[in-house]
This record gives C-alpha cells, structure tokens and sequence, in this order.
C-alpha cells in the first residue's frame, strides 16, 4: 500500500473499517466507501501584483450500500462520529426506498486488485506561497516581454495540490495511493491594431512531478506567440473544406469518442458508436488507447473506483473499435467484463471514465500535413458544446488560420465548423508525429478529408 | 426562517476571534461564509428508478481584500483552530501589521425580501414521492409515442444555509432551496435514433412539479422534441436571418451581452465591452435587465454570497450600454453601485461578479408578423449550452430545436444548428422585438472559472437580420 501521508490519513483505515461495520449492523449485504483528501494552494497574478491567492484543504468520505439488490449512496465532509453515524443510516434508509437493480453490486471478490503498485504519481516537494508568486510573475512577464503589443492580461497562475484516496469495501479490500500535481498556466492579451478589438489565449503546463513542469519563461512565451497570432482575424465564406486540427483541439475529438465508447452511453443507446464493437468506426490511421499505468500520466492510478486493476486497453485499433470502456456495472449491463474504467466522485455511483487516452502517433510532421493541405481550415479554438453523442452531430466556434498552397495565410474566427463524427472519424486522413501528454488526453495533429465551415 | 451561528455550532466571539486574525491595517474588507448544503438525488432509466444520492457539505471560507488583492481560504471543519488558519492564510496577501479596530457585529439583519418561502422544505420531500413522480414521468414519456424507446429522468434539490460575517460589523443569512426537473428521451424509427431533453424548476417546492401536472408536460415536451428530430433535415450552414422564440433562448443575450458586463472583465479592461457605457451597442429596441428578485427563480437570491440585497439591474436601456453587475470588490475599486451579483458556488470558491435572471424586456411585435416577414432564415425556440470568449466576443449558442423559415412560414424542423456571432455587434442587428416576453423553465447553469451558479433567462420572440448559422447542408 502506498503511504498515507497527509492530515488524517493515518486514521482512514479505522474509519473505514467502523463505517462498513455500522452498514453491517444495520443489514447492508454489501457496502463500500471512498475516502478523499486534498491539500492545495493556488496563486493568481495579474500584472505583476498578486490578484489572489487561495489555499484549501478538504476531505470528504463517500459511502455506498446494497440491501440485496437496492442501493444508495451519500457523502459528507463532516467526518465526527455522530454525523457518519447518521450518514450511514439515512444511506441504509435511502436504499430501502429504491428499486431493486438486478445489475447492482460490487465486483465479485476475486476480481480486486491484489498487488498495488506503486505508481510514482506523488512528489513531495511543497511550494511556498511566495514560489508560487514568483513562478507565476514570471510566467506572465515572460508573456509580456514577448512583444509589445501583449498590454494586457487575465494572469498568470501557479498551483500545487497534494491528494490521498482510501477505498474500502465489504469483500475486506482496502487500497489507497497518493497522487501531486502541479500547474503554471497564462491568458496575455493582445491589441489587434486592424480592427481595434482584443485577443486572448493561453498556454500551460501540468504534471504531477513539480521538476517536469515546463518553465515559465516557456509558457509565457508560447501563450504570447499563440496570442498574437490571432491578431488580425477576419471570418471567411462558407464552403466545404479540409480541416486540420492542432493536438489541443483534436484532444476534444478523442474526448467525444471516449463518451461514445462508455458502458453507461452504450446500454443507455445514447451513443453514436452504438453496435459497433469489431466494426470500423473511423480511417485506419486511428489507433487509440487508454492507459491507467502510464508512467506519470495524469490519468495513471494502481486501481479503479471500485478496486479492480487499471490496465491498458486498445479501444480503436487501426480503425476498427475493438473495446468498449467499462466498470463493473456497465459490463454486467453490456454482458461484458470491466475494463478497469470505474471513475467516481466521492459519494457518487462509479461512472466509466478515461484514464490516459491517446491517439497513436503517425508518420507526420505536422509541417508536413500542413504543406498538404491546398486550400483548407487549420483549427487551434474551439467553443461552444455542438456535440450530439446520440446522433454524431457535430457543429462547433471555430478559431484558427486559412490555409492557401500549405502556408498559413490569416488568422480566422466567427465561424462554425460542421459534420458528424461518425463521417468525421473516417475522413482522418493524416495523423502527425507530434503525441505529447499534457493532460489526461492527447492527441498529435490530424487532417479531415472535409467539413463544412459556415462563416459569411 | 433565518440562520443562525448556533446553527453551525458556532459562537460569535470565536467567529470575530478567527476574523481578527485576517485583519491587518491594508485590509479593506473581510468577510466569512459559513455554509452547509444538503442535497438530495434520485434518477430514473429503463423504467427503475435505481439511484438515489445525498450529500451533506459544511464549512466556511475566509477572504481579506487589500485594494486588488484578494487571500481566500477554506476549512470544511468548523474548529475555532481551523477557522484562525484560514483566517492567517487569507491575511498572507496583506503587508502591514494587526488592524488597530477588532470587528464586532453592529447590524445583525435579515434579508428585507422573501423571494422563495416554501411550505415545505425541501429536505422534508419522502424518497417514496420523489420515487413516484420519475415512475409517473416514465409512463407519461412512452405513452406520447411508440418509438420512445429510452426515458432518463432525474429529480434533484438542494437546500443550502449560509450566513456572511464581514468586518463592516454585518451579520445576515438566507436559506436558499433549489430543485430541478430534467427529463431525456431517445426516439428510434429503424437506425434513426434521436435525443429530446426538457426540465423545468426554480427556487420551488414539490408542488411546483405537481400543480398543473407540470412533471407530465415536462414528460411530454422532451418526448415531443425526440420524435420531433426525427424527422429534421440537416441545418443549413451561412449567414442569414434568424428568429429566436421566447424563454430559453435568452441563452443569447447571457452569452452575447451579460458575461461582458460583469464587472470583473470590465474593471480588467478585458471584456469586448469596456468602456462601452453610455455607447449603443443593441438596436433601440433591445432593453435588458439583470434581476435576481423574481419569486421563485432559479437565479433569484434574497441576499447575494456577501449579503447584499439583490435588485433589478439596467444593463441595456433602449440600446444604450448603461452598467455593469457587480460584487463588492469590483464597485469598490471602480466606484460604481453595488448591485447584489456577488456569487460563488460554494464554501470553496471565491466571490465573483454573476449574472441572475438576465433577459430582454417586452416590444411590441406580434411574433407571427415577425416570422412572416422572414422570407429564408431560422427559427429557433430551444437551446443546449452557449459560450463566449470575453476578450473577442466572440460567442456560439446550440440549437436543440430550429426550423427553416421559408417564404414567412415555419417549415422543416432541423437537426443541430449551432449559431456564432459577436456580442458587441449581434444585438445591433435586432430588427424586431415581440411583445411575448417569457422567462425559461429553470434549468440555466451558468459556469465562470470553474463555480456553477444557477441563472435564469428571458427572451420575447426576436428577429436579428443576420447571423452566422453553423450547420452541415449549404445554406
């Protein structure tokens, strides 16, 4: 078991093991518990002066139980007996008061992670107040020492958190692991002389060892330089046209099918990718994968939310869907085996969630999927929530630059980018070299044969 | 009912102790949010209602302001210790010495409105009822048509207490219930399968649900929109002219217009619509209003997160840009009204200047004349979410439900239309106003720097000559 090293994190065992006891006496057949704590402090800095600064520390314990087929769960923060006492039995109470779910219960015993690795997530190395100050000021210096035209700014900020997760069930399973992480991230802003508005955008770094993250001088640079470009911006005609996607928005494309390929979507015929297990669901270029034991990954964990071992799963191997992601209750749903995706919020039911989830890196520079591109959109913003995971309906704000001959011409924004992913997931028809973690989700580059953009 | 400290356990003299801590003589302000929150869930599918969720959540977060600077920290134990280290966390931002003033409450108030007083708590609502009313809406959904296939369904309220100390001597509180409704049902006709979404609630009890028979026209209007989309054609992709319906579809003008006012952006200069007051920036025809004292709304508060009373704001008068919302920290350091728009998600969040219920006033177009004078364009009268990038502008909205206008009449629903436009100039374009203003159905939830708040919004039907609509079929 990974070391427990936080605030209350010695007395979590023992808690646990009184919790599960109490649903016991109270005739829960079978029970679990989830306990969360976290330690953090943030600081925001906006020209230079400190603009806030935020400390927190919190824990919350979550408790799930069954009678037979019937369960409820709760959570509360206040962890004194009384108040945990009174949690367990309004559970108890709550459970009596629903259906029973003939798919309810926890993983069968054997299927419990019995050998927790250690997974490396957690650096010890606390920042000071003052680091933080000083690690976000210069990020956001850097940013406006980039160009003059930078005169502005949202801030810059610098975080360090520090958590610890204890899950007990009623099979006797206890694990825990302890994870950090650390961010640096600025939004400068812009002058855009041409047409006298603003422009804003940003650049960051987050990992869970405090000596990865990247420098702030960096960041401050590359926001500045993804900012400025945008200066100048103009919409375009509608017509239908190649897409390129750069890795921060082709992550969302990643983010869609990882929604589509969850149990809960798919029992729930809430799914595009419904009835497509063993099909080919996008070009054979698209390879994707989620990892739970990436070394260093955000997503990584030793076990899932229900205790079973996370693994790495081939969901679309050269195009063809060959894995669903699953926890134990969107399996039995689906008369399948969890594939170690059980995600949870304290106090929650488990849902099925992505651990690392990445596309495969293909042969391309992305100089080079530019330079193929004749006439066409390159997108590097995305807004707004166009996505209908039950049909593939695709319609979102787009941000980015015309493409004429392989040259980025100008910069571009008001306009929609549409289609639907089902056609979108195969008209890939290049994939870049360029796979870099930052976040849970990653994606290189990638070309769309075509869409439609809708401008003026 | 009003809060007490007793009602956290709390003494006075502990509390005025930890606030002591967090004055220094640079502070401006300090303030503390002692909060506790219960929430209630229960959610329906395939027929069973198999979930049921509660949560309990307590604690209190601490701020000291010195001119921009703001320390905040929480504690979710309520100790006199953990309180006294958040305070000195919150005082790290200051640079001078202990204030020479200790705090003592010198007005102890209640809140002068009563927006939401309910016969019945919220918490008080049986799991059994809440168990049949999801058990009712299942049959109702699958009785409006055959190809209903799937109904999801879930019932969720929350009741939260608070009380706001500060170091101007003030002791007020509220308690605030909050339930929604939220209803989704997929259609199947062979391998087209279609989704329909449609909910409804407020700062209301259970019988909001039941008079009426409200739950089951919520059941039948998510049914509806399902089989609706069934049969939509691909939306169009161009500019052209678009016609909002009344209600839900101010999600508009909270994207388009009140994001760029919230005071923050504006004190920042980063919003599209700094220095924008007493300019035009709508048609004359567009008068808008932020207003967080409608009884029973879902973005209505008797107080705001720092005890100001709420009020009606002018935003837009007759097209003229007339004021920003605002919190405490931003009208102090822009010498404008404070407004009662100080909100935050919770204990754990800082206060942030929000809107309420935002929406556009009444004209006096008779809406049938105003999709008759639109000879090719859009109608659209439901909405998904929307988002805007202050610094631009630029903003997009999700059409859940929209029709083709052809020849002045409503004809062909269709699938997906998201809509782009930018804030400072899609209100100029607003060439008529109906006289049908309608609020929504209490579902909005707002989100800023990661805190959700609920919101409200309103719209009469609209028509704005030209915008650019994001579909897939050549317009």
């Amino acid at each position: 078991m990974s070391n427990l090293s936080t605030i209350h994190g010695d007395r979590f065992p023992e808690l646990a093991d009184t919790v599960l006891k109490r649903a016991k006496a109270l005739g829960a057949t079978e029970a679990d518990l989830l306990v969360a704590e976290g330690d953090s402090v943030s600081v925001q800095v906006r020209m230079s002066e400190v603009d806030r600064l935020s400390k927190a520390r919190e824990k919350v314990l979550g408790i799930r139980v069954f009678f037979g087929k019937r369960s409820a769960s709760s959570s509360t923060s206040d962890f004194s007996k009384a108040s945990l006492d009174r949690l367990v039995s309004d559970t108890c109470s709550l459970a009596r008061a629903v259906v029973e779910d003939e798919t309810s219960g926890l993983p069968a015993p054997d299927h419990m992670v019995t050998d927790i690795p250690d997974m490396d997530m957690k650096d010890d190395r606390q920042l000071t107040v003052d680091e933080e100050i000083d690690l976000a000021r210069r990020t956001e210096q850097s940013a406006f020492s980039a160009d003059t035209r930078i005169t502005n700014s949202e801030g810059a900020e610098c975080s360090a958190g520090y958590g610890s997760i204890l899950l007990a069930n009623s099979h006797g399973f206890i694990g825990s692991y302890a994870s950090s992480s650390y961010s640096l991230s600025v939004s400068p802003i812009a002058l855009d002389s041409q047409n006298g508005g603003m422009q804003r955008d940003y650049w960051y770094s987050v990992k869970r060892k405090f000596h990865e993250l990247e420098s702030p001088e960096k960041i401050g640079q590359e926001a500045a330089r993804r900012t400025l470009r945008r200066l100048g911006s103009r919409t375009i005609t509608t017509q239908e046209v190649p897409v390129i996607f750069d890795p921060e928005t082709a992550k969302g494309l990643l983010g869609h099918i990882s929604s589509a390929v969850s149990g809960y979507s798919l029992y729930k015929g809430a799914s595009f990718l419904l009835g497509q297990l063993g099909k080919s669901i996008a070009s054979d270029l698209v390879t994707v994968i989620d990892d739970g034991r990436l070394a260093g990954g955000l997503g990584s964990r030793p076990f899932d939310g229900e205790g079973l071992p996370t693994r790495k799963t081939l969901v679309v191997d050269k195009g063809v869907l060959s894995s669903y992601m699953l926890d134990t209750y969107s399996g039995r749903k689906l008369g399948m085996a969890s594939t170690g995706n059980a995600s949870r919020s304290v106090g929650e039911n488990p849902t099925v969630g992505a651990t690392n989830l990445y596309l495969s890196p293909g042969s391309y520079s992305p100089e080079e999927i530019l330079k193929s591109m004749k006439r066409g959109l390159f997108v590097t913003d995305l807004i707004g929530f166009g996505v209908n995971l039950v049909t593939g309906d695709y319609s979102r704000g787009a941000v980015g630059f015309w493409v004429e001959n392989g040259e980025l011409t100008h910069p571009v924004e008001e306009v929609t980018i549409a289609g639907n992913l089902q056609q979108i997931l195969k008209d890939i028809e290049m994939v870049g070299n360029d796979l870099e973690f930052r976040g849970r989700l990653a994606s290189p580059t990638v070309k769309i044969r075509k869409m439609m953009v809708a401008g003026h | 009912m009003v809060p007490s400290l007793s009602d956290f356990a709390l003494q006075e003299k502990d509390v005025l102790q930890a606030l002591n801590k967090a004055i220094a003589r640079d502070v401006d302000y300090v303030d503390m949010y002692v909060e506790s929150c219960v929430t209630d869930s229960v959610s329906m599918e395939e027929s069973l209602v198999k979930r049921a969720v509660k949560s309990i959540s307590q604690g209190a977060g601490i701020r000291a302001v010195a001119g921009e600077r703001t320390g905040f920290a929480y504690s979710d134990d309520l100790s006199v210790r953990d309180l006294e280290i958040a305070a000195d966390t919150a005082r790290y931002i200051a640079d001078s010495p202990q204030g020479d003033n200790p705090i003592a409450v010198t007005h102890r108030s209640q809140p002068t409105q009563n927006l939401y007083s309910l016969a019945q708590p919220l918490t008080d609502i049986t799991t059994e009822a809440r168990v049949d009313l999801l058990n009712k809406i299942d049959v109702e959904a699958r009785r409006y048509d055959p190809r209903i296939t799937k109904v999801m369904a879930s019932f969720n309220t929350e009741q939260k207490i608070f009380l706001v100390i500060n170091s101007q001597g003030q002791l007020v509180g509220d308690v605030q219930p909050l339930s929604r409704l939220q209803i989704t049902c997929i259609a199947e006709d062979g391998s087209n399968r279609q989704v329909g979404s449609f909910g409804g609630g407020g700062r209301v009890g259970f019988t909001f649900y039941l008079e009426q028979n409200r739950a089951m026209e919520f059941a039948r209007e998510a049914a509806r929109q399902a089989i609706l989309n069934l049969g939509a054609v691909e939306a169009p992709a161009g500019t052209m002219p678009v016609v909002l319906g009344g209600g839900w579809p101010g999600i508009l003008l909270h994207e388009a217009i009140g994001h760029g006012l919230e005071a923050d952006f504006n004190r920042r200069k980063t919003s599209a619509f700094s220095d924008l007051v007493g300019k035009s920036v709508a048609s004359e025809l567009c008068t808008i209003v932020d207003d967080g004292t409608l009884p029973f709304r879902r973005g209505s508060m008797n107080i705001d997160d720092e005890g100001t009373p709420t009020s009606r704001t002018m935003l837009i008068e007759k097209g003229i840009l007339r004021g920003y919302i605002t919190d405490r920290l931003n009208a102090r350091l822009m010498g404008i009204p404070l407004t009662g728009n100080g909100r935050r998600e919770d204990f754990r969040s800082i206060v942030l200047p929000r809107m309420t219920n935002t929406f556009m006033l009444a004209g006096e177009s008779d809406p049938q004349d105003i999709i008759r004078s639109v000879k090719n364009g859009l109608y659209a009268v439901s909405f998904g979410g929307g988002q805007v990038d202050i610094t631009s502008g630029k903003f997009v909205f999700s059409a859940s439900e929209a029709y083709l206008i052809e020849d002045g009449k409503v004809t062909k629903p269709v699938k997906g239309a998201t809509l782009i436009g930018n804030g400072p100039d899609v209100l100029k374009k607003v060439s008529m106003v109906g006289h049908d203003m309608k609020l929504d159905e209490g579902i909005g939830t707002c989100g800023k720097d990661g805190q959700s708040v609920p919101v409200g919004v309103g719209l009469p039907t609209i028509k704005i000559d030209e915008m650019i609509v994001g579909g897939t079929a050549m317009g």
